[in-house]
């Protein structure tokens, strides 16, 4: 089952995690990304490209469904504002056994930063400004293309 | 065609999409900023540097360098910053 949400609410990652331990598999990962509080960010925004984000999305959990034999994959992101502490993004994988989730897992969250189009806006102390692409995440979303299928 | 901006790009030329006739001759995704750009003001700013840009060409990621023949949306904006 893939699941991807696009959503302004506030994401409950335990909601999440429940409904993929739910379907009888042997092993589920997850990650949670949360904006961080200890760099001044008073607010974050997020923009998105509405239905080709969705898209982007599902096309990657459909990628890592096929690679890795999940039996179920999520993707939740929240878009609009949001403050330090709170969740951004939510990635879960469902598979028989730890080695295909914690990888698929790994795969959609570097795969995301690079290939579904958001846009990160900080706010610091009254002054917003644009999130600048990291060369790290290019990198790390690199790898799972130079890879052999896992 | 309708062109989409978003992030930094649609702050600096001022809406957030808009429908444009290009001429026949701007057949790129490179062309049509270099169009874009032509019009001065916002669209000069925000489009004076592809280098800095990404574009989806339908919907889809695509290179500065293809074709937007038959094209119903472009879409311009800076490298993405999800996850």
């Amino acid at each position: 089952m893939i699941r991807v949400v696009v959503d302004r609410a506030p994401i409950d990652a335990g909601a999440e995690a429940a409904i993929l331990e739910r379907g009888g598999a042997g092993a589920v990962a997850t990650f949670t990304g949360l904006v961080r509080a200890d760099d001044g960010v008073d607010v974050l925004e997020l923009e998105h490209y509405p239905g080709v984000t969705e898209h982007a999305l599902r096309t990657l959990a459909n990628e890592a469904s096929e690679r890795w034999h999940l039996l179920a994959a999520t993707v939740v992101h929240r878009v609009g504002p949001m403050r330090p502490g709170e969740g951004i993004v939510f990635v879960g994988t469902a598979a028989a056994h730890r080695a295909a989730a914690l990888e698929a897992c790994a795969f959609l969250i570097d795969r995301l930063k690079t290939d579904a189009p958001f846009w990160k806006r900080e706010t610091r102390g009254g002054t917003s400004s644009w999130v600048e692409a990291r060369d790290s995440d290019n990198a790390a979303a690199a790898r799972w293309r130079a890879e052999p299928s896992g | 065609m309708k062109v989409i901006y978003f992030a930094w790009v649609r702050e600096q030329i001022g809406v957030g999409e808009e429908e444009v006739s290009p001429p026949g001759d701007v057949a790129t995704v490179a062309a049509l900023v270099h169009w874009l750009a032509a019009r001065g003001g916002g669209h000069r700013e925000a489009l004076a540097s592809p280098e800095r840009l990404r574009a989806a060409v339908d919907g889809v990621f695509a290179p500065l360098d293809a074709s937007i023949a038959g094209a119903r949306e472009v879409a311009l904006f800076p490298p993405v910053t999800g996850g």
